[in-house]
């Protein structure tokens, strides 16, 4: 399935960044800015998926899974954990790229203002999210699901519109793109930069649709977790 | 022997059955304040899978596990406070230094003065140079006594002990023996304690509950067990109770 999955995932993105590239000349914008904040932009959302989905696998791997969890701690707190310790790590890779994509190509990622803060919370929060629904997955399917923690988040990367407009989708892909939080996220950058007004209406949709899939997913990973006591399969993810 | 009156485990017609295999067949046991009991029997007795149900690591089928006279699945967190558990086949982060590690855990056992208490613990299993040394540069026998002493972080009234000695010589063995002896009788804490080492099981427990194919199948002190079966030693009757269920 690896053999495949990387190859399509590719072809999808810069398939649909190269129709994007056809009909720019007719918008008039600066296609480094908008490339880069969205590369920024989507790694915020990679590392905070990552910070929780592998946090849990490095538990699962160092075979301490069952120190943890015979310890007074809950189970919404080793998440609530694994959330915070993705904040630091997000705040240190966000500074490192800031800088680096400051000097190297003069793009500034302070352009944003304050206005970076409502993007980038519906960013994280959606990445805890999957980070939450892959980690119940790898918890119900062992092992053999741990590609999830690394590979999960690609699977939205074409249908979000992160390097390229919705409009650049078939029909039917753009209806899978508006049931995605970050697409809003995505789109709004690029209406913040092409007319310097933050898009309320976008960042709403995305507050809401980023509650309902939070809230959902919580319920997921606590019947994913049951079922895994059930299956006395906890000790037996390695 | 009025202690005995109030168990600190009580096991209830616990049950669990993985699809058509019942790994625990209705057990029913108590533990007393102050004892060491040994959990024994061949591999798939169901020892671990109880050991794990007692963590609430694994959900029965059915039956009642009351701990400190609570409900481990109900009263989690107030049970957990209470009890530790230690394995060899558990690990603690390996990429953190001995001290990192029990300190870390110290917070989650929400242990007060917690440099005391690590130093405390460190005398006892000198293990004080391997505080701030890399928990991967450990040896077996050091890794063994540094997750004794992680069991102990938090003055546990209930200790579970999967095969502490399993995979340490005979020297570092017979020393862990001596410690867990000494740490019992000196804090009066109860130790649910599986091994396959009959020997030391003979050595460390009063009280031996042993299981085969999910059922309770003997219970009693290792004396008397021995005298029932007329043989000369635990691993004679073992080996008869493993074979007679085959």
């Amino acid at each position: 399935m690896d053999v495949f999955y990387w190859p399509v995932m590719a072809l999808l993105v810069w398939g649909f960044f190269s129709v994007y590239l056809q009909k720019q000349n007719a918008e008039n914008i600066n296609i480094v800015t908008v490339l880069l904040g969205a590369l920024i932009f989507w790694e915020f959302l990679n590392q905070s998926q990552k910070a929780v989905s592998v946090a849990f696998l490095e538990d699962v791997w160092e075979r301490n899974l069952l120190n943890i969890f015979v310890t007074p701690l809950r189970v919404s707190e080793f998440l609530t954990t694994t959330v915070l310790l993705g904040l630091v790590r997000i705040a240190l890779i966000s500074i490192v790229m800031g800088v680096l994509a400051f000097f190297l190509y003069h793009f500034n990622l302070l352009l944003f203002g304050f206005f970076l803060i409502p993007f980038v919370v519906n960013l994280l929060i959606f990445g805890w999210t999957l980070g939450i629904v892959t980690t119940a997955i790898i918890l119900r399917y062992g092992s053999q699901a741990q590609i999830l923690a690394f590979g999960f988040i690609f699977i939205i990367q074409p249908f979000s519109a992160v390097f390229y407009p919705v409009s650049a989708l078939p029909n039917t892909l753009q209806i899978v793109a508006y049931l995605i939080p970050t697409t809003y996220v995505f789109e709004g950058m690029r209406a913040l930069i092409r007319t310097g007004q933050l898009p309320y209406m976008l960042l709403t949709l995305s507050t809401i649709l980023n509650m309902v899939y939070l809230v959902l997913s919580l319920f997921f990973f606590n019947l994913m977790f049951k079922r895994t006591k059930a299956r006395g399969a906890l000790l037996k993810l390695e | 022997m009025a202690q005995q009156k109030t168990p600190i485990l009580k096991v209830h017609k616990l049950f669990k059955q993985f699809n058509s295999v019942i790994a625990v067949n209705a057990i029913s046991f108590e533990m007393y304040e102050g004892t060491i009991t040994g959990l024994l029997g061949p591999n798939g007795a169901g020892k671990t899978t109880t050991i794990q149900m007692i963590l609430d690591i694994i959900t029965p089928t059915s039956g009642q596990i009351r701990i400190f006279g609570q409900s481990i699945t109900t009263q989690r967190e107030e049970v957990l406070e209470k009890m530790n558990f230690s394995s060899p086949y558990v690990n603690l982060p390996l990429n953190l230094k001995v001290i990192e590690n029990l300190t870390t855990f110290a917070r989650l056992y929400g242990v007060q003065n917690i440099k005391k208490k690590i130093i405390q613990l460190a005398d006892f299993f000198e293990i004080g140079d391997l505080l701030p040394k890399m928990t991967s540069s450990l040896s077996t026998g050091q890794l063994t006594r540094v997750n004794l002493t992680k069991a102990l972080l938090n003055d546990p009234k209930l200790l579970l002990l999967d095969e502490p000695t399993a995979s340490l010589d005979p020297d570092i063995a017979d020393k862990t023996r001596k410690l867990l002896k000494r740490i019992q009788k000196e804090r009066g804490i109860s130790i649910l304690y599986t091994s396959h080492n009959m020997a030391e099981i003979e050595e460390l427990c009063e009280r031996i509950i042993f299981m085969n194919k999910g059922n309770i199948v003997d219970d009693g002190s290792p004396t008397d067990i021995i005298k029932k079966y007329g043989r000369k030693d635990l691993n004679e009757v073992f080996i008869t109770i493993a074979r007679s269920h085959q």
